[in-house]
């Protein structure tokens, strides 16, 4: 009998959950892939807030991790994804996307290049069962490895100062899509610094057995850094801010949608730059050049919205009041001090620049106020630090 | 002797001038800002005095910046970010100490461990501070219309004006007993006004503080209560009342508008200090630098309190005999001091234990209401208080940018300190003892105070006024009490940003809606230029 399959305990606790769970003062948790993570630990402000002033820990062990190992690992993922991944090399990392032979979006995640006949891909959502049957024929053993890897997100100005404070060496110098084999306090660790943010961050990777040692690491200074656990609310912010998707909160991914019409292209989602049709075959190639010479009807667009009531789900319109679209994610931005938010305009508004209309709900003492909003379509990378590229990181 | 020309010349480099300096530079328009510092930024500022330790010399916290001028003037591209922080606390000499947080239920505790009664009697002071902050909410952006003018503009104004207090409308039917609540809290004592609520010393103590602060007015002065009023109308992303710290020091808020302004291509002149503003006919034209420049411009606009404007820069025979007279009886009196303080430490505090958010927060020395009264006694007489209401924070517990590591800054506010002090005046030496005397007081509630000192900067009213140019050294540019508010700020008949002088103009804290770090006088300062300009603007503010 597997020991996590009990009906009286529905979610797994990953290896942080002893931390993790004293933290969570309002023991409000997240479903994530059969995972409890925090929603919020104790304010969303202030998680927020250590992710934009200090640094925030993010415990992002449900992430799904697929180990791709085999002599023809690199031309599998480039049959499997848009992008041109044939010359990755090791060490890097790259950001990705794969679609439904229709040019459908499923999933987005990443791909670290180990070796070049060694691949793993970090993903939000289950993939193993489209992963394997794309690689039928391929010269490749795929695995699932999600549950042999703990891993935590460090994302802020100070998570530079902070890892090397704690003396891991040279990570001010390791590059954006980079990754590396480091020690925290005497723990091995991979550290990329990629994240969620749009901040200076890394992604720390360890054995769950050195889970609890790497987390109370990165609290170690929180006397003189304020360093937090951040939960899934405050983690939603940042993500908009940064002007990141997500799948199934601003498209259905094309293996869970029932309505064909939900599914989206990466034309639709602004991830153009993410295909590369010059490439051999993909899956979605074939789609996806008939995309590209055809008319979009509709986009997923930044929105800088009028006032400060936030437009979650609103409906979008045009200067006659005809709809033509809608808000998937929207948030005040703290640190923009905007109204911010993406959202499915038409053909006709896709420029950077057109005005439409978002229609408010905004919940006040039990009754619900209408509030007619312009907006602006702009760049969905609201937030954009210099901090995010720098080298040597800052310190 | 160099000559250029401007569309606007704006005198005085802080938050306000720059404010409006940023709005008239987007609508187009060639802008200088001339400030006599090396710096701009006036009370908003940070400087480096103390190797290592960044001070937010003036101003130490954020709540009224207004939102829309944040998002107009991009300053969040501009590197200014403001860092909420958690709850605050009162220290009491019996070894407890009263504390709010953030959380709401945390807070009912914490006060019910005086009185059970004003744990929930801090819901309904809560929610009615609450309802007369969206009264006046809507007058800030406001242009005060003068009551005593036919002109459409006025008239519409006064009927907008009305609106806010009858109008069934969003801010829930305001009716006749908000009219009489409004006008009773806008008049009343702060002590009298708590007193209606609350039972409790301590709690009463605590609120009063927000009452006090930068106001030559004690808790049993009528109009104390608007004054805690005006420390609660700001917000932190929509948590009305809350303040935080702005990151890197108040400073980051002048230092992203300047950046703001020279995107727009507006320029600023430091190291200029203003001598003269040059008037024929009865307009202004110019104005005449320290060393001997004029710089010509069609518009002229002091960030100076009214004051320091009318009584050092623009010559008496310019002015009416009347205004002239009601600038000089303007109430501008200093009652505010503020010790900067480097630490190698955190204090440790004998009442509050280390961890709790309440010690990150802002932290009140003072036991009662009479004790607070009994302060401002003794500035009456001349004389810092015996025993000074202290509201004091760490930022750097915050904001890793304000120390080294490990080390702490702390800002220390006190009331109350006079401006003319007794027995001869302020000296370098008096200075210091002053310093020594709060020092004193917050170590006494401390066990390591004392020991970690490292460096303190100690300013009486005399510094704020020969570093910043505030008249008295008084923080708002002028009280804030009814006959100084609304169409009667500065003086009544020139509220709307205009003076006698035509093409003269004001923008400073002496402005409707008066002070503090808010802006808003800069920005409605900016929009009646342009009216006169018959320029628009596309922005949130404006």
């Amino acid at each position: 009998m597997n020991k996590n399959l009990s009906y009286k305990k529905p979610l797994l606790e990953t290896p942080f959950h002893e931390r993790t769970l004293e933290a969570c003062y309002n023991n409000d948790w997240y479903r994530w892939a059969g995972y409890k993570i925090a929603k919020e630990y104790s304010s969303t402000e202030l998680e927020y807030t250590s992710m934009r002033n200090t640094a925030g820990v993010i415990d992002i062990t449900p992430m799904h991790k697929y180990d791709i190992k085999g002599v023809q690992a690199r031309e599998f993922v480039n049959k499997l994804v848009t992008r041109d991944v044939s010359k990755i090399q090791p060490n890097q990392i790259m950001y990705i996307i794969w679609c439904n032979e229709d040019g459908n979006v499923i999933d987005d995640g990443t791909v670290f290049c180990l070796k070049e006949d060694h691949l793993k891909i970090m993903c939000a959502e289950r993939n193993l069962n489209w992963f394997t049957d794309t690689a039928t024929g391929f010269n490749v053993k795929i695995q699932d490895i999600t549950e042999t890897i703990a891993a935590l997100a460090f994302q802020g100005p100070l998570s530079c100062k902070i890892l090397n404070l704690l003396k891991v060496t040279d990570i001010e110098n390791l590059q954006p899509f980079k990754f590396g084999n480091y020690k925290i306090n005497k723990s091995d660790v991979l550290i990329s610094r990629t994240g969620f943010s749009g901040d200076l961050g890394y992604e720390i990777w360890c054995n769950p057995a050195d889970a609890l040692n790497v987390w109370d690491s990165l609290f170690k200074f929180n006397r003189d850094y304020k360093v937090l656990p951040a939960g899934m609310n405050s983690l939603d912010m940042v993500r908009i801010e940064a002007g990141f998707i997500q799948p199934n909160a601003d498209f259905m991914s094309a293996e869970q949608a029932l309505r064909t019409n939900r599914m989206k292209n990466p034309y639709e989602l602004g991830l153009s730059w993410l295909v590369n049709l010059e490439k051999n075959y993909f899956t979605g190639k074939k789609a996806l050049k008939k995309i590209k010479n055809s008319k979009l009807n509709k986009k997923l667009v930044g929105l800088d919205i009028q006032g400060d009531k936030p437009a979650n789900g609103s409906v979008l319109y045009d200067s006659n009041k005809k709809e033509i679209g809608i808000v998937t994610a929207a948030i005040w931005s703290p640190t923009l001090k905007s109204n911010i938010a993406m959202g499915y305009v038409d053909s006709n508004h896709m420029k950077l620049g057109s005005k439409v209309y978002a229609e408010i709900y905004h919940p006040e003492e039990l009754e619900y106020k209408k509030i007619w909003a312009e907006c602006e379509v702009v760049k969905k990378q609201f937030f954009n630090n210099n901090r995010k590229n720098a080298i040597p990181a800052y310190i | 002797m160099s000559k250029s020309i401007y569309d606007v010349a704006i005198i005085g480099g802080g938050h306000n001038g720059l404010t409006t300096a940023c709005y008239l530079a987007k609508a187009g328009l060639k802008v200088v800002v001339i400030e006599k510092q090396s710096y701009v930024g006036g009370a908003a500022v940070s400087r480096e005095i103390h190797p290592g330790w960044t001070y937010s010399n003036c101003s130490y916290v954020c709540s009224l910046l207004r939102p829309e001028i944040f998002r107009d003037l991009e300053l969040s591209k501009y590197g200014l970010q403001i860092i909420p922080y958690e709850g605050s606390a009162s220290m009491l000499d019996d070894g407890r100490y009263y504390a709010h947080y953030n959380d709401h239920d945390l807070t009912y505790r914490s006060i019910a461990q005086f009185s059970k009664k004003d744990a929930e009697a801090y819901d309904r002071f809560g929610k009615d501070v609450m309802r007369q902050c969206k009264i006046i909410k809507p007058l800030l952006k406001m242009t005060p219309p003068d009551p005593t003018s036919f002109a459409p503009k006025d008239i519409m104004g006064l009927l907008d004006f009305a609106k806010f207090f009858a109008a069934k409308d969003e801010l829930g039917g305001l009716g006749e007993k908000e009219i009489y609540d409004t006008i009773r809290f806008w008049t009343m004592s702060v002590r009298d006004y708590l007193e209606e609520y609350f039972e409790s010393d301590i709690v009463k103590a605590h609120l009063a503080g927000s009452a006090i602060i930068g106001t030559a007015l004690g808790p049993y002065s009528p109009g104390s209560a608007y004054v805690l009023l005006h420390h609660y109308m700001g917000e932190v992303d929509g948590t009305v009342g809350a303040w935080g710290y702005s990151r890197g020091g108040m400073g980051s808020i002048t230092k992203a508008m300047a950046a703001s302004l020279k995107a727009s291509d507006g320029e600023i002149k430091a190291g200029s200090p203003v001598t003269e503003i040059l008037i024929k006919n009865n307009k202004s034209y110019g104005i005449v630098l320290e060393n001997g420049d004029e710089i010509y411009a069609n518009k002229i606009v002091s960030n100076l309190d009214v004051k320091r404007t009318f009584l050092k820069v623009v010559e008496k025979k310019e002015l009416p005999e009347d205004f002239y007279n009601a600038v000089k009886n303007f109430k501008i009196r200093g009652s505010s001091g503020k010790l900067n303080i480097a630490l190698d430490d955190l204090p440790i505090w004998k009442s509050i234990p280390e961890g709790d958010p309440a010690g990150t927060g802002d932290l009140h020395i003072t036991q009662s209401i009479e004790e607070m009264e009994g302060a401002y006694d003794d500035w009456k007489d001349c004389r810092w208080s015996s025993l000074p209401y202290v509201d004091m924070c760490i930022p750097s517990i915050n904001d890793p940018t304000m120390a080294p590591q490990g080390k702490h800054y702390m800002s220390v506010f006190v009331q109350y300190v006079p401006y003319n002090l007794a027995n001869g005046g302020w000296t370098e030496d008096k200075k210091l003892e002053f310093g020594e005397h709060v020092m004193n007081r917050i170590g006494s509630y401390s066990t390591n105070f004392n020991d970690i000192i490292n460096h303190a900067e100690i300013r009486t009213p005399k510094e704020l006024e020969q570093e910043v140019g505030l008249t008295e050294g008084n923080i708002f540019q002028g009280e804030l009490t009814m006959d100084q508010l609304m169409f009667n700020r500065p003086i009544p008949g020139y509220a709307q940003y205009k003076t006698p002088i035509k093409n003269l103009y004001m923008c400073g804290s002496s402005t409707h809606p008066g002070g503090g770090v808010m802006g808003a006088p800069g920005a409605n300062a900016a929009r009646e230029i342009l009216i006169d300009l018959r320029k628009q603007i596309n922005t949130h503010y404006i």
